[in-house]
């Protein structure tokens, strides 16, 4: 094992996170066994300030989520010293087979618990607590997939050995490589930038008129989250090599780095808030018909299309901007 | 939209007047925070400091330098071997280097003797480095004494004193002529101490220091690279070993933190009581807790980042030199440069602030949830 | 107007020391009047009182309020009431908030900040900037005659000052409905008689108050329109209209 300070800072966070997590789930399986508005009696009103408790537990848990996920790349970007062939965060993840599963666990994780809260924060607008158990449901499957990535980065962190030879993103993301990169890196171009910007558009007009009239919101919903998996292939395919200016860089995690002004940041927040926030409107749809959330949840969900909106668009203008202002243009 | 953020503003202002009407218990935890940031941030900033010198000091080293071993131990290279290795492809250049250590009996150091291409200095004269100077007690101008190989003394002139800004490389070196060099180790004739190669392709160095091992089974190639990772893994592992020694520090902090937040006085605990009666909704209450832990965690965030920011860069450490530099009777007296950035920033925020908020989550929600109608009896 | 239909607290239920304060109470209170709770203590009057005022949930029962105005929910004074018995912690403290005052015993004014402060509290989670209910703080200062007071911390001021403030405090956010527990316990009969007085005024404006209290000066006041006696948890007489 590698003892790096940002090693211990990412267990030590991991760790936490699960202590925390396992507590808000045990109170929770209790919650849903117990939950009955109605009663008067103390079990009743102890609950409902548990409740307080795991609230304030889970929207500490994805602030901790979202810095845990940034702090995990730029650790493996810090030690790609220590590897031979590794040149940025890429090589460090391939070292053993746990690098690049913690990192999708880490992306799903946080968008569960974003969903969470958004669920959360509806539920505390009805006045009868009318997903209560639907929160803690939810609950039940986000625990185990926060305990598994915290096993899955121990072992990572645990099994990283210095003199191992991995491969730096230009072999890992090279269009030759019969590899999920490999194949993602080479998707051709020109489809993949009509995919992506075709997407975009869609999914603008679906909101659009989602937020005018209120009708469609699943199927945003849908589009918003597709639009998300097809961004990132998008990001590996074309876009970063405007950033890089190489026809053969693939690598999306280099555009974290300083000298590429960190845009990477910017790319990675929008595009994970706003996928976030699609998700969320599509969550709250089975629940439109609940008598005390039938006018909270419209409101709701057209501030979280909004929100959608204007971070997919924040990331479209930064890659268009990137587009049209570098001299390199693909074939 | 201004009402959250007017709700924000007033609790806020509640939090700042409710610390500081605790000006005892919390200004303990404020100093104990600090404490435990300065100490952190001051081992992550110096080692990190530390990573960034050899790296620099790095860039201009050669990317390769070829060492000829019998035995399992260094020994002086046939600079034939030079001519060979030039041929192989890929190879931009070969120069063989000449360089030493040399015990001084008297004053109990050891220098690095280094004749650098292109050549320095006249036969007879030397630079010599801030550590030699002040071992010695020589300055520009004066006179030192080696002795040769041959036992005989060898007189020098110094003709100047590598600047204190460049103590990390230069402290105990001592530049010379090759004649002088030759004068003092009487080196068989063609040979070097090792051979510096410069590949052109970054890509290739392992491929070049692959042929170079075939070619000459008993010799070393040295990459730089593995020089870099080297010097990496030990200021990380050094640092790592005391911020594992630390973590027993932290880890008190913590308890102590935790008690003290959930330690609520009868005071607290009845302003807390009527807090909630008069309207204050439990999410209001661990609003106010909230801002507070925040108000205590930026502080000392801040107060110990300066702190130590200042420790490191203007007293180089003091309080850390000895365990991480290791020990020598020549000792760089050197001023760090400062090498902040956000990423240990946000690495030394998971260390300090997480563990604390963690820590005081639970309390907070347990006195946030007094029952608004406690006041009503009391 | 508020109406009780049936209503039990019970404490600890279930165990060894189980208590019930207030014992199948039904009852109802109409707007702008002033109706005092008379009763030994221990009678339940204060339990009714947090029970009312929303700062805790009946074990059974129902208790119903009409005419309120809150941001979820808008009623006039004969129809559509708001059932409060299962509402969540959040929206209750939002009801009191916005239309309840209360007035404690021991006044209840914490220490160690001024009097203007105190007076503010019960404003600043409402999201309410803090210009706008300052200014309504200073003249409720100015009302009561203790606008001098406002920079002091409490522990200057004396018992007829204290409960002043205390009564200022409960009007921060304009409630319509005023709760006192025992307000005249620690004053003389001068200061007593001017806290009538003062419930006079207030009533004339149209606020509905209740009082808990064990003094004659109170319950026997001509003010009153009635008077509910409680022994035991239980309502044991009225006289007049609650």
């Amino acid at each position: 094992m590698i003892q790096h300070p940002a090693i211990l800072a990412l267990s030590i966070a991991a760790l936490l996170t699960c202590c925390m997590l396992l507590y808000a789930a045990w109170y929770g399986t209790r919650i849903l066994r117990s939950w009955d508005l109605h009663s008067g009696s103390e079990l009743q009103l102890e609950l409902e300030r548990r409740t307080y408790l795991i609230s304030v537990i889970l929207s500490y848990t994805l602030l901790f989520q979202i810095l845990s996920l940034f702090l995990y790349i730029f650790t493996a970007d810090n030690l790609h010293n220590q590897f031979t062939g590794a040149m940025c965060a890429a090589g460090s993840l391939a070292v053993n087979g746990y690098g690049y599963p913690v990192l999708i666990l880490k992306i799903v994780n946080c968008l569960l618990a974003g969903v969470w809260l958004i669920i959360n924060h509806v539920d505390s607008r009805g006045f009868d607590y009318p997903l209560i158990r639907t929160k803690y449901g939810l609950l039940t499957i986000l625990a185990p997939l926060i305990l598994l990535e915290a096993g899955l980065q121990f072992a990572y962190f645990f099994n990283l050995k210095a003199d191992v030879i991995t491969s730096c993103c230009g072999s890992l993301f090279s269009t030759d490589k019969r590899s999920i990169a490999g194949e993602i890196a080479g998707l051709p171009s020109g489809p993949t930038q009509l995919a992506f910007f075709g997407l975009m558009a869609l999914t603008f007009l679906i909101g659009v008129v989602f937020y005018g009239k209120g009708k469609g919101g699943g199927i945003f919903s849908f589009f918003s989250s597709l639009t998300f998996v097809v961004a990132a292939a998008a990001l590996v395919s074309f876009i970063c090599l405007y950033f890089y200016e190489l026809p053969t860089h693939h690598c999306p995690f280099c555009i974290l780095q300083k000298e590429y002004g960190y845009i990477g940041y910017a790319l990675y927040v929008t595009l994970l808030g706003g996928a976030i926030c699609g998700m969320g409107v599509g969550a709250l749809m089975p629940f439109k018909s609940q008598p005390s959330l039938s006018l909270i949840i419209p409101a709701i969900q057209r501030r979280l299309t909004l929100l959608t909106l204007a971070l997919y668009l924040l990331f479209t203008l930064i890659v268009v901007w990137r587009m049209f202002s570098t001299p390199f243009t693909l074939g | 939209m201004s009402a959250p953020l007017n709700r924000h503003s007033n609790i806020l202002e509640f939090a700042i007047s409710s610390l500081l009407r605790r000006k005892s218990k919390n200004l303990s935890l404020l100093v104990l925070y600090t404490l435990i940031v300065f100490v952190i941030a001051s081992l992550i900033f110096f080692v990190q400091a530390l990573k960034h010198e050899a790296a620099s000091t790095l860039k201009d080293a050669p990317d390769m330098v070829v060492q000829r071993m019998i035995a399992g131990r260094h020994d002086l290279i046939p600079a034939r071997y030079g001519e060979q290795i030039r041929a192989i492809r890929g190879v931009s250049a070969v120069s063989p280097r000449l360089w030493g250590y040399y015990y001084d009996q008297v004053f109990g150091a050891n220098y690095t003797l280094l004749v650098p291409d292109p050549k320095q200095v006249e036969p007879g004269n030397i630079l010599i480095g801030p550590g030699v100077a002040r071992n010695q007690r020589v300055q520009a101008g004066d006179m030192l004494t080696l002795k040769t190989s041959r036992n005989a003394p060898l007189l020098l002139t110094v003709q100047g004193i590598y600047p204190s800004s460049s103590e990390l490389l230069s402290s105990d070196l001592i530049v010379l002529s090759a004649e002088d060099f030759q004068e003092m180790f009487n080196l068989p004739p063609g040979q070097a101490t090792d051979l510096a190669v410069t590949v052109a392709n970054p890509r290739e160095r392992v491929t070049v220091a692959t042929k170079i091992a075939e070619l000459f089974p008993d010799t070393r190639p040295i990459l730089k690279s593995e020089i870099l990772r080297t010097y990496d893994s030990l200021f990380e592992w050094r640092g790592g070993m005391m911020v594992v020694v630390l973590a027993v520090a932290v880890l008190s902090f913590i308890i102590f933190a935790w008690d003290k937040a959930t330690g609520l006085s009868a005071e607290e605990r009845k302003e807390i009581g009527i807090l909630k009666s008069i309207g204050w909704e439990t999410s209001d209450v661990l609003l106010l807790k909230f801002w507070e832990g925040i108000v205590i965690s930026l502080t000392a965030f801040l107060v110990g980042v300066v702190l130590a920011y200042g420790h490191v860069f203007f007293f180089s450490a003091a309080l850390f030199e000895h365990a991480l530099k290791g020990w020598s009777v020549i000792y760089p007296q050197f001023k760090l440069v400062p090498v902040i950035d956000a990423y240990q920033l946000t690495v030394l925020f998971f260390l300090t602030v997480l563990p604390y908020t963690a820590a005081t989550i639970i309390p907070a929600w347990l006195a946030a949830t007094v029952p608004p109608d406690a006041a009503m009896r009391s | 107007m508020i109406e009780l239909e049936h209503v039990t607290k019970t404490f600890n239920a279930g165990k060894h020391n189980q208590f019930t304060a207030v014992d199948d109470v039904s009852l109802t209170i109409a707007a702008g009047h002033l109706t005092i709770l008379k009763g030994p203590s221990g009678s339940g009057k204060t339990s009714l009182m947090a029970l009312i005022g929303c700062m805790a949930r009946p074990s059974s029962g129902r208790i119903r309020l009409h005419g309120i105005q809150t941001s979820f929910f808008t009623g006039t004074e004969n129809d559509s009431a708001l059932d409060i018995t299962s509402l969540p912690e959040r929206f209750l403290t939002e009801i009191r908030r916005s239309t309840f005052g209360f007035i404690f015993q021991q006044f209840n004014l914490v220490k160690g900040i001024s009097a203007l402060e105190n007076i503010m509290l019960p404003a600043y989670p409402t999201g309410e900037s803090q210009a706008a209910f300052r200014r309504r703080a200073l003249e409720l200062m100015e009302l009561f005659s203790v606008a001098r007071h406002a920079a002091s911390p409490v522990e200057w001021l004396s018992g007829g000052e204290l409960q002043r403030v205390a009564i200022a405090r409960a009007l921060i956010n304009k409630p319509a409905i005023i709760i006192a527990d025992e307000p005249t316990a620690h004053l003389d009969s001068k200061l007593s008689l001017e806290f009538m007085e003062m419930v006079g005024e207030l009533k004339a404006q149209g606020t509905t108050i209740l009082i808990a209290s064990h003094d004659p000066l109170v319950y026997d006041s001509p003010l009153a329109d009635s008077v509910v006696g409680m022994r035991d948890g239980q309502i044991t007489g009225i006289t007049g209209t609650p």
